[in-house]
C-alpha cells in the first residue's frame, strides 16, 4: 500500500511541477545535442514524452513492456527512429531518456522519504526506457545499412558499353559471391542485350584478388563463353599479378592485359576493327 | 613464434564470425602495413594471405578470432597476424598443404598460397583441437 502512495505521490510532484520540470529537460536534451534538432520540434517531442509518461506512471505501470506503456514505446521509437536518420550517436539519443533524471533529481533533493522511494522505482523505468530507445536506434541503423549494402551491390557494377560488340565491367571495391553473382547476371545479359561477342572485366578497381575473388572471375568467365563471347581481364596491377604467382593461380588460356584501353584494342583488332592514326592530323 | 608480440606492442583482436568480417581484417591488416611501411607487393601480397587465412578460419575453422600488430626482431619489423580458431582441425597437414587439394569448394590454393605469400609461416593443428596459423611479413 506504501508503494502505491509513495508512487502517486511521485505523479502528484511530476504534474504540479510538470512545466517546470518538462521545460528543464528540453533546455537539458537540447544543451547535449547542441542545436542540432529544432527548439520547437525538441520541445514538442519531449512534452508529448512527458505527459505520456506521467499518464502511465498514474494507471500505475512499472514496467516498460507493459501495457501502459505502448503510448511511450510509440513515442521513443518515433525519436530514436529521427535521431539515427539524422546520424546522432546512442549515446545523444539516450540522453534524450536519461536527461530527465538529471532534472528530477535537484527537486528531489528535500523530497520526502516516500518520494525518494518513488524516484528510485521510476529510476528502473527510465533505465528500461533509455535501453528500449538504444535497442531502437541499433535497429533503424541496421535497417539503414542493410538498405544501403543493397543499393551499393546495384550501383557498384554497371557495365558499359565500349564500342559496338564490345562492352566492359569495371570493378570495384572487394568481389563477394553476392556481388560476383550480380557481375555475373548483368554481364550475360548485358551480351544478350547488345549481341556483343567481346567482354572485358576490369579490376583496377580491385584491390587484392584472393583464391575466391579468383575463383569468381574464372567462373564469370567460363559462363560468358559458353554464351559465344570472349573475355578479357583487364587493370592487373604489377602487385596483383604478383600475387596471383605466388599464390599459384593459374588463369590459363585466359587473356589478360594491364589496361583498359590494351583490353580494348585486342577486343577491337578481335572483332575486325582497324583503327587508323590520320598523319598530320590536328590532335 | 607462438606469441610473435613485441614488448609494449598489443595486437588488435578481430573476430571472424561473417564474411563482411573479412572486409574489416583485410582494412585492419592493410593499415598495419602502411604504417610498417612495407612495399606496395608486400602489403597486396600480406593482405592477400590475410584474406585467404581469414576465410579458412571462417569456413573451415567454423569462425574464431585474429591478432594482429606489428613485431620486431633482429633489428627488423615487420606485420604479424594470428588466426585462431577451435574448429575440427586438419589430420593430414601435408595434404593440406599441398596445391591444389581442398576439402571444400575452393580453388585448393589458399593455404599453400599464403605459406609463398609471406615471409614467416607457422601451423599448428590437431584433430579436435582447432587450428592455429601464423604469419609475419618482414620489411625489406
Amino acid at each position: 500500500m506504501a508503494k502505491r502512495d509513495s508512487a502517486a505521490d511521485l505523479v502528484g510532484l511530476l504534474t504540479i511541477e510538470g512545466q517546470d520540470l518538462a521545460a528543464a529537460w528540453v533546455r537539458e536534451v537540447s544543451g547535449s545535442l547542441g542545436g542540432r534538432v529544432g527548439t520547437a520540434e525538441l520541445d514538442r517531442e519531449l512534452r508529448e514524452l512527458y505527459d505520456a509518461l506521467v499518464d502511465a506512471l498514474r494507471q500505475g505501470a512499472t514496467d516498460v513492456h507493459s501495457e501502459q506503456m505502448s503510448e511511450i514505446r510509440a513515442l521513443l521509437t518515433e525519436l530514436s527512429r529521427n535521431r539515427a536518420r539524422q546520424g546522432f550517436s546512442p549515446t545523444e539519443t539516450a540522453i534524450s531518456v536519461f536527461a530527465l533524471k538529471r532534472v528530477l533529481e535537484p527537486v528531489l533533493q528535500d523530497g520526502t522519504a516516500d518520494q525518494i522511494r518513488a524516484y528510485l522505482q521510476f529510476n528502473g523505468i527510465l533505465d528500461g526506457l533509455g535501453l528500449f530507445a538504444i535497442e531502437t536506434y541499433t535497429q533503424t541503423r541496421d535497417e539503414l545499412i542493410a538498405a544501403q549494402a543493397e543499393q551499393l551491390l546495384e550501383l557498384s557494377t554497371p557495365v558499359v558499353r565500349l564500342w559496338d560488340g564490345v562492352i566492359a565491367v569495371p570493378l570495384v571495391g572487394t568481389l563477394d559471391s553476392a556481388r560476383t553473382q550480380v557481375v555475373m547476371e548483368k554481364l550475360l545479359q548485358a551480351l544478350v542485350d547488345t549481341g556483343s561477342e567481346q567482354a572485358i572485366i576490369d579490376i583496377t578497381g580491385v584491390p587484392a584478388v584472393d583464391t575466391q575473388v579468383a575463383q569468381h572471375l574464372l567462373k564469370t568467365i567460363v559462363a560468358a563463353r559458353l554464351m559465344g563471347a570472349e573475355c578479357t581481364v583487364s587493370g592487373i596491377s604489377p602487385q596483383i599479378a604478383q600475387t596471383i604467382v605466388a599464390l599459384g593461380i593459374e588463369f590459363d588460356d585466359i587473356v589478360t592485359k594491364a589496361s583498359l584501353a590494351d583490353a580494348l584494342k585486342l577486343a577491337l583488332r578481335r572483332s575486325g576493327v582497324d583503327l587508323v592514326a590520320h598523319e598530320g592530323a590536328q590532335r | 613464434m607462438t606469441a610473435p608480440w613485441t614488448a609494449g606492442e598489443d595486437p588488435q583482436v578481430h573476430p571472424i564470425a561473417r564474411s563482411g568480417d573479412l572486409v574489416h581484417i583485410r582494412q585492419a591488416i592493410r593499415t598495419l602495413s602502411q604504417e610498417c611501411r612495407l612495399s606496395l607487393v608486400d602489403q597486396t601480397k600480406m593482405i592477400t594471405a590475410a584474406s585467404e587465412l581469414a576465410r579458412n578460419t571462417l569456413i573451415y575453422g567454423g569462425g574464431g578470432t585474429v591478432s594482429s600488430g606489428l613485431v620486431s626482431a633482429n633489428g627488423k619489423r615487420g606485420v604479424a597476424a594470428v588466426f585462431e580458431d577451435s574448429g575440427p582441425g586438419i589430420a593430414d597437414v601435408e595434404q593440406a598443404m599441398t596445391d591444389g587439394w581442398t576439402s571444400g569448394g575452393g580453388l585448393g590454393l589458399g593455404l599453400s598460397g599464403a605459406r609463398r605469400l609471406v615471409d614467416d609461416f607457422q601451423l599448428v593443428t590437431a584433430p579436435g583441437e582447432g587450428t592455429t596459423v601464423t604469419i609475419i611479413k618482414w620489411v625489406r
